[in-house]
């Protein structure tokens, strides 16, 4: 991680892309004990069909942890003001996630020069299933 | 029919620590490659004072404080085969570090249907402080119910 300089950084400079997974079912039986939601739909595939659903799918907080890993990988984690995503479509069990990140805005907040970075998580056939942004202090 | 008087309902506070062994496992399941989520020696030569939160732990630490009563969902007698996340959003004040006692207390801020009542949504603000009653941030929810 290098030290962010705020005046070398431009609207439209890219992060270095992230990639996790497979998610595979070991993936998300562990991040189920290790995040605290024991939803069903995302471990017993016996549950998921009853809802009507094909097979289990990954937590979206799953892919959420994986996108903060791409700002923390970037930035000191104390630097984020801010971070929130859109779950936009289902991680289906299997798949890749690929993080991106890009920089959207640089503006002052509270007297601090911040950078605003939009951020966006897609699965291998290109369907983004996060999208959002964080606010990156640049004190 | 989406029961709106949970809107401005707070659930009693409650607290519960940063477990390091809990916030190790969270590291492994999330494939955390950064040594400062596992490994204290690695986060004090970082310049923290112990193993730092992961920025969305704050989320887990709500799943894991144990709850005064039910949750909203149970109140509505919502099914929970029927819940997805719709968004989620983290403001950050001070930094969590394993062994703080963290307090959280949710509030339901808005319920609303759209599609004629085929997809229900709920939004919780959930405030966090530490054990020296500094504020760690603050988390929004959205929950979609689709019946």
């Amino acid at each position: 991680m290098s030290e962010l300089n705020y005046a070398s950084i431009n609207v439209g400079d890219e992060l270095p892309s992230h990639v996790c997974g497979p998610i595979t079912r070991t993936t998300l039986a562990l991040f189920g004990g290790a995040s605290g939601d024991h939803n069903p739909i995302h471990i017993d595939i016996d549950f998921a069909r009853k809802a009507g659903m094909p097979d289990v799918f990954a937590h979206g907080m799953l892919s959420m942890a994986f996108l903060a890993q791409l700002l923390t990988n970037w930035v000191d984690q104390n630097r984020i003001k801010e971070y929130g995503v859109r779950f936009t479509a289902i991680t289906p069990v299997l798949a890749t996630v690929t993080c991106k990140g890009k920089v959207s805005e640089k503006f002052e907040q509270d007297g601090e020069p911040c950078l605003r970075v939009e951020v966006s998580a897609e699965v291998d056939d290109g369907t983004k299933t996060l999208v959002g942004d964080a606010v990156i202090s640049c004190r | 029919m989406l029961d709106k008087s949970i809107v401005g309902q707070e659930s009693p506070p409650k607290t519960v620590m940063a477990e390091p062994g809990q916030m190790k496992f969270f590291a492994k399941a999330t494939g955390a490659v950064d040594q400062i989520y596992w490994d204290e020696e690695a986060a004090m030569a970082a310049g923290h004072p112990g193993l730092p939160a992961a920025p969305t732990y704050l989320f887990c630490l709500n799943n894991f404080a144990p709850s005064k009563g039910p949750s909203i969902l149970a109140q509505l007698g919502v099914d929970i085969g029927r819940v997805l996340h719709g968004e989620q959003r983290f403001k950050y004040g001070k930094p969590i570090y394993a062994g703080d006692e963290i307090t959280l207390q949710d509030k339901v801020i808005d319920a609303y249907e759209k599609k004629g009542g085929a997809l229900q949504f709920i939004l919780t603000e959930t405030a966090a402080t530490n054990q020296h009653g500094e504020s760690v941030g603050s988390m929004t929810n959205s929950l979609v119910i689709r019946n």
